[in-house]
């Protein structure tokens, strides 16, 4: 048997995955896009596994939308090698589209035609025979909560039924493998949740592979079983969100105690579960697993050598600091500077 | 390799477009009609050197007006795959397990029928100005021609659209393509009347054959003979289908 073996060339990431060829529902190796000059994706190598959520997760402009575009056959690749569903992107086109299912970054409905008739063109250009069609838009409907809507024009529809009608579309055709592009953007908070749930139990239920990219951290912490973190069209680092948090070491504890602390200290080192103990200005700042579990015995310690303490913050590791651990900017700072980029970029090729 | 299935479905959701914009379809059809009128009872019983005898400038000016509205409606339903990747359909379109042969001919399909209705509605609203047509083979002629003309310039405005990012130089397009080619054309003049360097252009119009089988079908008279006309637009009509869909899959639409 054929192993696919997909190395990161990071040292902190552990994940050495293999993927042999029957697991894997997107493989990809040294793939790259330019554009007039441009690195979009620079030489990205990744695997996804059947019936996993992957998360390409990094600020706007880092080549997610790009990676998808390939991925699905619209962008022609500048170099490298990908299968998605088995089948190469850039040699067995159709038989990539007919395997996947697609929800782009910005609406890509008619909006001149109704939920139903949007729904009707799709399932006809993937040759589904009348009756099948008739009721799959039916059940998609009633999943996507839109069946009193189906008959009104799209460009009545709110943003978030258009989302869901989308993603109900590109299930049409019963795909095996889901692309979602940033399916929260623009959403309020409500509606973002409902359409979370509604990803987890597509997962769950139908058993669908799932990539998805965002450049909400708490989207990908939420919803991916694994996520890639990918800055200026490279991946950073990639694996379980929980393992990527854990590289940070585990929540921090800080408290604020008396002048003098030694006792308290002293009796901390002796503790396994705290991995690192930092003094700074009044305040000790503890790193450990399950924070919110340890203060009261921190508390508790604290009291048998009369230590007071005045305060007490936990703060949770999330995908935030994993990026700033790696990148050395947060993912706004970021988007400010890439935004230029891209202005820049924009401007040379409206100018062809 | 051509999906009847993929080409209906396209064509239907054209025709849905175009009659729900009810805007679209009485816009698209002002142009042509002031044109008619204005020019029409303008020059009405003026002398006009190079028409032929017996023929009034109005029964003249008809199949040049239907050609021009042909040129401007195919040109726009060429054009209009800008529109929508503007609005991200395209890619719902490209990502679909279909030839792009089959959405190119879908596209052509919808376009040749709503220019075609539009061309009708302006023969029948002259036939009520007082537009005499010879019979029911001219009139048969004349939707052949019709196809032909809408068919090449569909294929032109393709050509266009995937050398265009967005629709922003579409007025360049109208400007410096399209009105020449009807002026050339000699829709609203006989084009002998040109300066003989400008009459070169002419004879590489394709709207030149258009306008001019339409004349040879609707009033029976024409400068080259019908079945030229025929086969001249046969073949832009081919090539410039052809040299559409090889633009187009060409292009990327994200």
């Amino acid at each position: 048997m054929f192993y696919f073996r997909c190395v990161i060339g990071n040292q902190l990431s552990a994940a050495n995955i293999e993927c042999d060829l029957l697991m894997c529902i997107i493989k990809v190796k040294n793939l790259s896009r330019h554009f007039d000059g441009f690195v979009a994706v620079d030489n990205i190598s990744f695997t996804v596994k059947k019936g996993e959520i992957f998360g390409l997760l990094g600020p706007n402009g880092a080549g997610k939308t790009t990676t998808i575009n390939m991925l699905s056959t619209l962008l022609k690749i500048t170099s490298g090698h990908a299968e998605v569903a088995g089948f190469d992107i850039s040699k067995n086109k159709d038989n990539v589209r007919r395997n996947i299912g697609m929800v782009f970054q910005e609406p890509a409905l008619d909006n001149k035609l109704t939920g139903r008739e949007n729904l009707d063109f799709h399932a006809m250009m993937y040759g589904i025979d009348t009756v099948t069609r008739k009721a799959r838009i039916r059940e998609i409907f009633d999943l996507v909560e839109l069946t009193d809507k189906a008959d009104v024009l799209v460009e009545n529809y709110s943003g978030g039924m258009k989302r869901r009608l989308e993603i109900g579309r590109g299930l049409i055709h019963r795909p095996r493998l889901l692309f979602l592009d940033e399916p929260t953007l623009g959403l309020d908070a409500q509606t973002r949740r409902h359409i979370w749930e509604y990803i987890k139990k597509l997962n769950k239920e139908n058993g669908i592979s799932i990539i998805l990219t965002t450049h909400y951290m708490e989207e990908a912490d939420y919803l991916c079983d694994r996520v890639a973190i990918i800055d200026h069209g490279k991946i950073v680092v990639m694996d379980s969100p929980k393992k990527l948090k854990d590289i940070l070491g585990g929540d921090v504890v800080s408290l604020e105690t008396d002048e003098n602390p030694e006792k308290f200290i002293s009796l901390l080192k002796e503790l396994e579960w705290i991995k690192t103990i930092k003094k700074h200005d009044g305040f000790l700042d503890l790193t450990m697993d399950n924070g919110e579990k340890k203060i009261p015995e921190l508390f508790n310690i604290a009291q048998s050598v009369r230590t007071k303490i005045s305060s007490i913050s936990l703060h949770k590791p999330s995908l935030e600091d994993v990026f700033l651990h790696f990148t050395g900017k947060t993912i706004l700072e970021q988007e400010a500077s890439q935004g230029e980029k891209n202005k820049k970029l924009m401007m040379r090729r409206m100018g062809r | 390799m051509i999906n009847i299935k993929v080409v209906y479905i396209l064509w239907l959701r054209e025709m849905k477009r175009f009659f729900r914009a009810k805007s679209r379809v009485i816009g698209t059809l002002g142009m042509p009609l002031f044109f008619l009128a204005f020019l029409g009872f303008g020059f009405r019983g003026m002398p006009i050197p190079g028409l032929a005898e017996g023929v009034g400038y109005i029964e003249f000016l008809v199949p040049g007006i239907i050609g021009m509205s042909m040129l401007f409606s195919s040109m726009f339903a060429g054009i209009s795959v800008l529109w929508d990747r503007e609005f991200g359909f395209l890619k719902e379109i490209m990502v679909a397990p279909v030839s792009r042969v089959s959405i190119v001919i879908g596209r052509i399909a919808g376009g040749i029928m709503t220019s075609l209705f539009q061309a009708i509605l302006i023969l029948s609203i002259s036939i009520l100005m007082g537009f005499k047509i010879t019979g029911i083979s001219s009139l048969l002629w004349a939707v052949v021609f019709l196809i032909l003309i809408s068919a090449t310039f569909i294929g032109l405005g393709l050509i266009f659209a995937s050398r265009m990012r967005d629709i922003h130089g579409f007025s360049l397009i109208m400007n410096f393509i399209i009105f020449p080619l009807f002026f050339l054309s000699g829709a609203v003049f006989p084009f002998d009347n040109l300066p003989s360097w400008v009459r070169g252009l002419s004879y590489i119009d394709p709207l030149t054959y258009g306008v001019d089988g339409l004349r040879g079908a609707l009033i029976g008279i024409s400068s080259f003979p019908l079945i030229y006309n025929f086969t001249i637009l046969v073949i832009s009509s081919v090539a410039m289908v052809l040299l559409g869909t090889y633009f187009f899959e060409k292009s990327e639409y994200v």
